[in-house]
């Protein structure tokens, strides 16, 4: 054999080893997971871990600047902001996460079959595409709320349905470009058929660049709740949420008090600003091309 | 007129410093055209786009010199080097139409480079075009000038990129595998003109390529490269006659040439007996006016028109045709991954074409008729390792194994087939090129097909490892009786393994029979157009 | 005859509006139909009884089923009716009328100012890959990506007004110290310079300074980082290394070759970016006391006026429509491309 041999450990790195290279590879990447896990937990464990009720309040202690007692300081009617803060974090990573999820699954089995099977099931996917893109997606998420009813779950809804349409378009642009690859052609002749080869060969191979878009949209999301919670849609008071505490602070912030605005929105950037780092590093643990 | 020494390129990359170019000297006289050979990796390109300065990002010349007229190309002056691009040395590169900018008029294009070398005023630059493509004899240059690459041919755009360099009348032409991509007729009109340009002008040129047998066939003189590093330099008939370097000679054996066999293309110590091969009489695979057609933009297009052949249990057949004859179409029809629009296909006298493409998947006929893909690269799923690649017909087929029995006809196949068991766990972009070609066959054989459609399957190899693969193919057709249909554009090699030949144009049979005959007595025009534009090498005399 | 292909696909573009626009109005009419409160117990007044709710809803004529409904409402909107509102009295497309040149004023001075900032940007971040220019550029589009807008409007005031001092009180387009400008386009930059009036003029500016940052930051982020990998992308092209082997200049292949190429896919994320800037112009608009048809569809909300929040999202959607339009037709121009066998 006179081939030239490639590049290549003898062995291919299981998934949690490729999993750990990638976090050690890229220190940015290691970043955004630390504090992910640190959001995550702030979720999971924040509301039983806090030293202040979210919802106590305490007119005597009302709109204190940030102390050793109050690290974020009081707001208004003397809740603690700290708490409120972490508090907070339970509630828009679920709005997000679950937005998220509903529409990456169902603009996945949409683009998926329109990019696969064409005509004019593609062609019935793109007008409904075109008219919800038509809208500016803040204020069609603003309708549905609007519309539906003020609560969360709908709000979950609205942002869901204002970002199937960039997984749809996604997916079906990946699952287009693979359809006729010589790997899709081979599967069916290895006896797979049509759903089969779309399920488990040419949709998987998507999915790296996926990856990116879910992390950016799980970002966006939450941008999207705190956006609609702050012209008071969606979340409403006494509930802790990013979105409203900046609503609510930013009555006191042209008089000088900051804190009750500042903290709030600072959380809000971190946790945007994580998952769209995570986004690349995600990218990199699922594509098998990035594995020495 | 250019006098390189010692020239020595390395590019930084993310594993450390690589060298691509190391300590190259040679000479380009007035006039005269000489060949750089090599295969993938082997510097050829690296060194000219060294001498032009036009290096990626990561890559600088890390030594030697290279002198034209006097200026060392190595230290000049960017400005002085923007001078000497276009106007002095001129490169065209492979791939035509991309090499072209896609949203700027040809013409436009042609005029740039006269106005930044001053040979044309605003005024006169359109007029200056027209002439540059009436130079590299477009007709109806006039209209040509408005018209964007895309509403142009392959061949068309080369010689419009090779207007642009010849726009400035440049001393030396730096041509990088300027016809990769082409079809074969296309291939000669272009480097025929390339080389009557050059005679005219009394230009000289450097012709960068992996195909030793054109290199031959145009070329003064012939540099060999490998590893960055020259191995052997002469005349093309004294490189093929008597090859001094192992490379060289490994080179020589492997490019496919007439009156030689298979084998011939292996290195001598490889070189073992071919396997006796039984034809039997009676048809495996009988095609009766096979016809397809497509709904296009414009109307019908008629991919495949009534075409009949067959194909003999144990017999190898040969499609040739150059692109859009339909030869593709045809093969996707035959391996049922396409429905055709009438004819039938007789397999082991049962009509193919009865069970519509999607259905056939569960046909049980399934597994006796398998395909290898073109580029290995797109042919394997990049999520699956070789080994899950192999076991897929297996799993889902035949049998359908698992567990032990499954492992045990994969490391079959992987010893049939040469690769080894270690490679089994990789990702395809951890193989070469040659690596992914086996995994490709291993997966096509596994299911023991009587009927294999190859497509074009070394296109995309080195000229050493399609030596190797063919040879492979050869010893698995009589190992496990397969009858082979050859789809290539390649004639050198349909001829060596193929008993029978079938040529196509625009959908329709033109000429089929056996080998031999077809390729030293066509009876057709085109047929005879085909042979006469495939490059030849010379023949070798006999290694005393 | 070259141009019929083209023209061919300009008409097709402009015909394929016609359905979005019919789903647009579509859904628009739902999304109102089911908003929650009973537009007629509203309108009949707190102390009404049954009957006379009954009678404001047949005369709103809610009474009818869905569909017909609908088709009243199609009918009023080709003549120019979008109903009236509840909270002002006044017809909604007045209302919106008198409102979208602030709105306009404000997203389009936005969009200008970060264009003008991202575009040079990504350019010379894609020029010189790893130097500080490109490092910061992309320090930008990952931090202007996670800027909730309403916040850095807060901040902005925060420092600007509050700490600083420099910019004047986020109460609207002018101060009340200065008179409106005489009515012309609607914007008061425009106005004021045609009326000679440089004194309305400069407190027109300082007001639009803030929230057109504020939106301008937000649309930073995507342009910037499109033109990078556009650029990158086209700078790494085979047509590019011709040009640099035929030895033209570094001005002309970066300029005449490079970035009209790099354009296209730029003038393409254009359309998402309105799309974000008119959500985003809602948030802004709050924040800063803006009386554009952002706030007075989110005042509008509140009160479940719904006639003016249909105008609204129908008006916004229609605004969208039309620009993607325009950049569809744009994009037509430069790239000659399009209407042939597109590759």
């Amino acid at each position: 054999m006179t081939d030239i041999p490639a590049t290549g450990s003898p062995k291919s790195s299981g998934s949690l080893d490729h999993m750990l290279y990638v976090l050690r590879d890229n220190p940015v990447t290691l970043l955004a997971f630390i504090l992910f896990a640190l959001i995550l937990l702030s979720a999971v464990f924040g509301p039983a871990l806090v030293p202040y009720d979210p919802l106590q309040t305490d007119a005597a202690k009302a709109l204190q600047p940030p102390s050793w007692d109050h690290w974020f300081g009081t707001d208004n009617v003397g809740r603690d902001v700290f708490s409120r803060v972490i508090a907070a974090t339970r509630l828009d990573l679920t709005i997000s996460i679950a937005a998220v999820a509903l529409s990456f699954v169902a603009g996945s089995v949409l683009g998926s079959i329109a990019g696969y099977w064409g005509g004019w099931l593609d062609i019935l996917l793109n007008r409904i595409l075109d008219t919800i893109m038509a809208f500016p997606l803040f204020v069609l998420a603003m309708g549905i709320v609007a519309a539906l009813g003020n609560s969360v779950e709908n709000i979950i809804y609205a942002t869901a349905i204002i970002n199937v349409p960039f997984y749809a378009r996604l997916v079906r642009a990946e699952v287009n470009i693979r359809r006729e690859a010589g790997f899709a052609r081979a599967a069916k002749l290895s006896g797979n058929s049509d759903v089969q080869v779309l399920a488990l060969h040419i949709f998987p191979n998507a999915l790296p660049p996926m990856m990116v878009q879910v992390s950016l949209n799980l970002g966006w999301a939450i941008l999207n709740a705190a956006g609609l919670s702050f012209i008071g849609l969606g979340v409403r008071p006494p509930a802790p949420e990013w979105g409203i505490m900046v609503a609510e602070g930013a009555n006191f912030i042209v008089s000088g008090e900051w804190w009750m605005a500042v903290f709030p929105g600072l959380w809000l950037m971190i946790a945007v600003f994580t998952f769209n780092l995570l986004g690349d590093g995600l990218r990199d643990i699922v594509d098998p091309r990035k594995r020495t | 007129m250019l006098s390189v020494k010692d020239l020595a390129v390395t590019f930084r990359t993310r594993r450390g410093p690589v060298d691509a170019v190391r300590g190259v000297s040679f000479d380009v006289g007035r006039g005269e055209i000489l060949g750089i050979v090599g295969e993938s990796g082997s510097g050829k390109s690296v060194t000219s786009y060294a001498l032009m300065r036009i290096l990626d990002a990561g890559g600088s010349i890390r030594a030697g010199e290279a002198v034209y007229s006097g200026i060392d190309l190595h230290s000049a002056s960017e400005k002085d080097m923007r001078d000497i691009r276009g106007r002095e040395i001129s490169m065209i590169f492979q791939n035509p139409r991309a090499a072209l900018n896609p949203i700027r008029k040809v013409g436009h294009q042609i005029a740039d480079v006269l106005r930044q070398h001053a040979r044309a005023t605003r005024h006169d630059a359109r007029a200056k075009a027209i002439a540059a493509l009436e130079a590299v004899r477009i007709n109806d240059a006039e209209a040509r000038c408005e018209a964007y690459p895309f509403e142009l041919s392959g061949g068309m755009c080369q010689r419009i990129v090779i207007a642009i360099a010849l726009a400035c009348d440049p001393q030396l032409l730096i041509a990088d595998e300027p016809t990769t991509g082409l079809d074969i007729t296309t291939q000669k009109a272009v480097m025929d003109l390339v080389r009557d340009l050059i005679r005219e002008r009394g230009m000289s040129s450097i012709l960068i390529t992996h195909d030793l047998g054109m290199a031959a066939q145009y070329c003064d003189r012939i540099l060999v490269m490998k590893d960055g590093a020259i191995v052997e330099q002469g005349l093309p008939l004294d490189i093929f006659s008597n090859p001094q370097h192992p490379y060289t000679r490994k080179l020589v054996d492997a490019t496919p040439r007439d009156g030689e066999s298979i084998r011939s293309l292996l290195p001598a110590e490889d070189r073992r007996p071919e396997p006796a091969r039984r034809i039997l009489d009676r048809p495996l695979l009988e095609v009766r006016d096979l016809t397809k057609t497509y709904q296009g933009k414009s109307g019908p297009v008629q991919a495949v028109r009534g075409i009949s052949f067959s194909v003999l249990q144990g017999e190898s057949v040969g499609l040739v045709g150059e692109s859009g004859c339909g030869k593709s179409t045809t093969s996707e029809i035959l391996v049922r991954l396409l429905d055709p629009t009438s004819g039938k296909i007789l397999f082991d006298g049962r009509d193919l074409a009865e069970v519509p493409a999607p259905a056939f998947g569960r046909d049980p006929r399934r597994g006796d008729i398998q395909m290898v893909f073109q580029d290995a690269t797109d042919s394997l799923n990049p999520r699956h390792t070789a080994r899950q690649s192999i076991a897929e017909p297996l799993r889902r087929l035949g049998e359908r194994l698992r567990g032990a029995a499954l492992a045990a006809r994969i490391e079959e196949l992987a010893g049939l087939v040469g690769l080894p068991l270690a490679l089994l766990e990789r990702f395809p972009h951890q193989l070469s090129g040659g690596q992914k070609a086996r995994v490709g066959i291993a997966r096509a054989i596994a299911l023991d097909p009587k009927f294999l459609i190859l497509d074009e399957p070394t296109a995309a190899l080195d000229v050493s490892i399609q030596a190797v693969v063919l040879n492979l193919l050869v010893d698995l057709r009589a190992k496990l009786g397969m009858s082979y249909l050859f789809v290539s554009h390649d004639l050198h090699v349909v001829r060596l393994l193929c008993d029978r030949v079938v040529v196509m144009k625009a959908g329709e049979i033109v000429e089929q029979g056996p080998t031999q005959a077809v390729m030293e007595n066509p009876q057709h025009p085109y047929t005879r157009t085909l042979l006469s534009a495939a490059p030849t090498p010379p023949l070798r005399r006999a290694v005393a | 005859m070259a141009s019929y292909p083209r023209l061919r696909a300009v008409l097709m573009r402009v015909a394929q509006s016609v359905p979005v626009v019919v789903g647009v109005v579509v859904i628009s009419f739902l999304l109102t139909r089911a908003l929650p409160g009973d537009p007629a117990a509203y309108f009949a007044g707190a102390a009404a009884d049954e009957a006379s709710i009954e009678q404001v809803r047949v005369a709103l004529g809610l009474d009818k089923p869905l569909i017909q409904q609908f088709f009243i409402y199609s009918a009023d909107l080709l003549r120019g009716d979008l109903g009236r509102s509840v909270s002002s009295g006044q017809p909604v497309a007045a209302d919106l009328a008198k409102r979208l040149p602030a709105s306009l004023e404000l997203t389009l001075t936005a969009l200008l100012l970060s264009c003008g900032i991202a575009i040079p940007l990504g350019i010379l971040a894609a020029t010189k890959p790893g130097s500080w220019i490109d490092h910061i550029c992309r320090l930008l589009v990952t931090a202007g990506v996670s800027l909730p807008t309403f916040f850095t409007g807060i901040l902005l005031i925060y420092f600007f007004y509050y700490l600083l001092g420099i910019a004047p009180s986020p109460l609207g387009r002018l101060d009340f110290i200065y008179l409106d400008p005489e009515h012309v386009t609607g914007f008061y930059l425009i106005d004021a310079a045609l009326a000679g009036d440089w004194e309305t003029w400069s407190g027109a500016a300082k007001q639009l300074i803030l929230p057109a940052v504020t939106l301008a930051l937000f649309t930073l982020a995507p342009i910037a980082r499109m033109t990078r990998a556009a650029m990158l992308t086209a700078l790494s092209s085979d047509f590019i290394r011709t040009a640099r082997a035929a030895g033209l200049s570094s001005g002309m292949v970066l300029f005449g070759y490079a970035f009209r190429n790099a354009m296209l896919p730029v003038v393409t994320t254009l359309g998402m970016v309105f799309s974000f800037a008119l959500g985003a112009n809602v948030l802004v608009e709050k924040v800063f006391a803006w009386p554009g048809i952002g706030s007075y569809a989110v005042e509008a909300l509140v009160v479940s006026d719904y006639a003016a929040v249909q105008g609204f999202v129908l008006i916004m959607a229609l605004l969208f429509v039309l620009l993607n339009l325009i950049i569809d037709l744009l994009y037509t121009a430069i790239d000659p491309r399009i209407g042939f066998a597109a590759k």
